[in-house]
């Protein structure tokens, strides 16, 4: 990538958000009523989901499997309202289009209705425990704030976002053929951020150390200001899964954000030399940089990174050789906040809120489109509103999404997402019916 | 459970050809009959293998020597005069123990941590026919990884092996099971794993196995507090009862088997010493640290120093802080954040200052906030918090009023001298002034009374 290009980038920003943030705060708790109301947010799908096909009529359904989820709505002023839980679609419907949540959490599904938890911790028997909850990951860009120098705290623009395309691409990857999981749904935070969420029936039943050990399986970045490597990458190999995430990572690190946040210019060099072991190293490219400012064709981001490759790669010692890899992991490795996984009954904010701060919807993202996947041009309130408005759609009805922009990611949530996971929620269901069919016919035998 | 009549052996039995039992998994109570000496010897030696588990693990002791350690203990206690009944000695002695240490959550949790250590060690020792028989009596899928898909993912596996510096993996010793099975395996990346599945390794099989075998256990134990208690405590009650209740004391009491030095406690002793011999203000931050595993750092340096007087040297000190520390923040943690701070203590660290033991004056002047045990209590603790702890001390009713009365008064070290003689039955005229001369002089008492009651 020449510079030429990332300059490019930056201009895209810059026409890319014609809303701004202040506009989009006005009257927020009008707009959140209109956008629950009007058959913007999708209730009816939302719903479907979370019953995870229990809303049928099949004999194996568990027809209080929807009641026993715990739903949590922050209200207007950070009131707070948890263990909220609903018997049907419609009773949840109601409840957001009552309170009109600025947020709404997704919690476990409970051993019993947690509305009622209080009834069942008289008995001491702990009966009231976390039972199911989707495997979820939480990655905020502003845990990579050291890494990146175009933004700062919840800021986000089209030079970071490539650091949560990274993190989409290696983790969807590796929850797919590593571990075997095929239900993923990856939605944009709506603000900084990406969510993911892993509904196959075997996730939603890990326990708390089964899920620990799926995020640790993630977990590479140390984060310690202390330390110059910011990565730990032992052993004389790299895990099968590392290696392969180090093919996505170098490829954006450089095409992407190595000119982007103008890793090796004169400025910032000094804290990727820190991460090289050899003393010797270091300084020759040190004094290869210093002062040299020939202003070549090629950007001198990659002018000297192929320096450093160079050298690195030169000298035998395989140490060596690991610090390329651990420079490109320390910038551009996915940073998971690990509390957020490892726990079942950490909640989780629903897809399809709209960010009170933003005024963006979170709408799913794509992993196999995550490339085109741009923050600053999500749907907004101000924009759905302002389309129902001036569509001449006033007639009220279940596909009013359907003609504004909201239309193309709630299709996505419906035929890539939902639509396979029922159907899968069927079979499973149809195979332990007819096993326990089975089983009871077998033991009638006696 | 019936212990006492009858059957056939449990079906996992194994002896190995040394005369030594090598692995049960013990998932039907034997049904052998047992002489009542027997039943008591055999758990009594059983004990003693699991208290040296205990006090090695304490010691923080690695994994190497944690095998030999349980080799030698094994090899010390758990033999038998006739190879055949080396297996039934194994079996009775752990259901035993089970009726022990299944009555109360602390007692079930000291045994669970100790039997799954053994487990451990032991499964580590037999071979690889054993491990593969016990996956499939604990009921664990795996299946066998044929040649060819050995073959066709040979590279993989090697890269995990480099990777986690273990051995290279062979066709013959490798196993698919769903990686659920195997969280710590799949946290640490040891494993290649492809579409849910992990490829383990057999040295890795101990990794999933002992999980399976502490999961029964643990829920045999709470079945059998059950039984205990609705039926075997009352239809035992002139026979089994006594010998299971004295058993369970016999390890939580004093153990005098020993000729203490002057001036020196050691690990095994401290808790007795801490219930007969610590002024309250220690009492209350050694109790605190078993309950929370953790004391800030006033409470660190205030009671590390006293222990450090009363003669607790900086091996058994490391080992001590270490049992109740790392059960909260991790061993790693403690090595790195508080074992330094220890030694400092000791003057091994910093500028080498032997730091001495806090006088009650110090104590008293402390201002202990939020989240802090150190202190006086007497000064620091309120009416009624004092007047439960000397209650929970032994301090009869009249001399509590006493006591209550000094402190209110603001007299903290006299109220602590009242304390000291309601306890020990004798008076202390010097008043006390510094917690370590409490506890020599607390120490000096018992010794003379029971020199006088041998």
């Amino acid at each position: 990538m020449t510079k030429e290009e990332a300059g490019n980038g930056r201009d895209d920003m810059l026409i890319d958000d014609p809303e701004p943030q202040d506009k989009e705060l006005e009257a927020f708790p009008e707009r959140i009523k209109l956008y629950y109301g009007r058959w913007l947010f999708p209730h009816a799908d939302m719903s479907k989901w979370m019953a995870y096909g229990n809303d049928g009529k099949h004999p194996a359904c568990d027809q209080s499997y929807f009641g026993r989820r715990e739903y949590s709505f922050t209200l207007e002023n950070d009131i707070y309202m948890r263990f909220q839980s609903y018997k049907t679609a419609l009773e949840l419907e109601k409840a957001i289009k009552d309170h009109c949540p600025f947020k709404i959490d997704i919690g476990p599904v409970y051993s019993v209705d947690p509305a009622k938890r209080h009834a069942y911790s008289q008995s001491g028997d702990n009966i009231f425990t976390p039972v199911e909850k989707e495997l979820v990951f939480d990655i905020d860009i502003s845990d990579y704030n050291d890494v990146r120098y175009c933004c700062s705290g919840a800021d986000v623009c089209l030079d970071c976002w490539p650091l949560m395309t990274i993190a989409i691409k290696v983790i969807d990857t590796a929850l797919r053929d590593d571990f075997g999981f095929n239900h993923i749904l990856w939605v944009y935070s709506g603000r900084r951020g990406v969510h993911c969420w892993v509904c196959d029936t075997k996730a939603r039943r890990l326990n708390n150390e089964q899920r620990s050990a799926v995020a640790e399986y993630f977990r590479v970045y140390k984060g310690n200001s202390n330390s110059k490597s910011k990565v730990s990458l032992v052993g004389s190999a790299l895990h099968p899964f590392l290696v392969r995430s180090y093919n996505v990572l170098s490829d954006y690190f450089e095409r992407k954000i190595l000119c982007s946040q103008q890793l090796l210019s004169d400025e910032r060099y000094e804290s990727i030399l820190d991460m090289i072991s050899d003393e010797s190293v270091a300084s020759e490219l040190r004094g290869k940089w210093q002062g040299n400012r020939r202003s070549n064709a090629n950007d001198i981001n990659i002018v000297r990174w192929e320096q450093l490759k160079h050298l690195c790669g030169r000298k035998k010692t395989p140490g060596l050789r690991r610090c390329v890899e651990e420079i490109v992991f320390s910038y551009t490795y996915p940073r998971i906040d690990m509390e957020v996984s490892k726990h079942m009954n950490h909640l989780l904010k629903s897809p399809f809120c709209v960010h009170p701060k933003t005024g963006r919807v979170c709408v799913p993202i794509n992993p196999n489109l995550c490339d085109e996947f741009d923050p600053t041009n999500v749907p907004t309130l101000s924009k759905l509103l302002r389309e129902i408005n001036t569509g001449g759609l006033q007639a009220e009805g279940e596909k009013v999404w359907d003609r504004t922009s909201m239309g193309k990611p709630i299709r996505y949530f419906k035929d890539s997402f939902l639509q396979p996971l029922l159907k899968s929620c069927k079979e499973e269901m149809e195979a332990s019916y007819n096993a326990k069919v089975q089983q009871s016919k077998n033991s009638l035998g006696w | 459970m019936e212990v006492m009549r009858s059957q056939k052996k449990a079906s996992s039995a194994l002896t190995s050809s040394n005369g030594v039992s090598t692995l049960n998994l013990y998932r039907s109570a034997p049904t052998l009959e047992v002489r009542l000496e027997d039943f008591e010897r055999f758990a009594v030696d059983r004990l003693l293998v699991l208290r040296g588990i205990s006090d090695g693990l304490a010691r923080g002791k690695k994994p190497d020597e944690m095998e030999k350690l349980v080799a030698d203990l094994l090899k010390a206690h758990m033999r038998h005069p006739q190879a055949s009944e080396v297996n039934n000695k194994d079996i009775i002695s752990h259901f035993v123990l089970r009726l022990v240490y299944c009555r109360s959550e602390e007692l079930r949790k000291w045994f669970l941590s100790m039997e799954s250590t053994l487990f451990r060690y032991r499964f580590r020792s037999v071979n690889s026919d054993v491990h593969l028989s016990l996956m499939t009596e604990l009921g664990i899928p795996y299946k066998v990884v044929s040649q060819k898909e050995f073959e066709d993912l040979r590279d993989q596996l090697n890269l995990v092996a480099r990777s986690a510096n273990q051995p290279l993996p062979t066709p013959n010793g490798l196993y698919k099971v769903s990686f659920e099975e195997v969280p710590e395996l799949v946290a640490t990346r040891k494993v290649f794993i492809q579409k849910g599945y992990a490829y383990v390794a057999l040295n890795q099989v101990v990794s999933f196995v002992v999980p399976h075998f502490r999961s029964h256990l643990s829920k045999a134990l709470v079945l059998t507090n059950r039984k205990w208690t609705s039926m075997i405590r009352e239809q035992e009650k002139d026979r089994l009862t006594p010998i299971v209740e004295a058993l369970a004391t016999s390890y939580l009491g004093p153990d005098y088997s020993q000729d203490k030095e002057v001036g020196e406690i050691s690990l095994k002793d401290i808790d007795q010493v801490a219930r007969t011999s610590f002024p309250l203000c220690m009492q209350h931050l050694f109790n605190t640290l078993r309950d929370d595993h953790h004391l800030k750092h006033g409470g660190r340096m205030q009671f590390g120093l006293f222990l450090k007087g009363v003669g607790l040297k900086l091996d058994d000190a490391l080992a001590f802080w270490k049992a109740e520390f790392s059960q909260k923040v991790g061993a790693e943690r403690f090595d790195k954040e508080y074992a330094y701070s220890i030694r400092h203590n000791y003057g091994k660290e910093g500028k080498r200052t032997d730091y001495t033991p806090y006088s009650c004056q110090k104590i008293i002047l402390s201002t202990p906030g939020v989240g802090d045990h150190h202190g006086c209590p007497y000064r620091h603790f309120s009416e009624e918090n004092l007047r439960a702890a000397l209650g929970k001390m032994g301090v009869s009713s009249r001399a509590l009023e006493d006591v209550i009365e000094k402190a209110r008064n603001r007299h903290y070290q006299l109220a602590c001298t009242l304390t000291f003689e309601a306890l020990h039955a004798s008076s202390c005229d010097a008043g006390i002034n510094h917690p370590n001369q409490y506890f020599s002089d607390s120490q000096k008492i018992l010794k003379e009374k029971n020199m006088s009651t041998d």
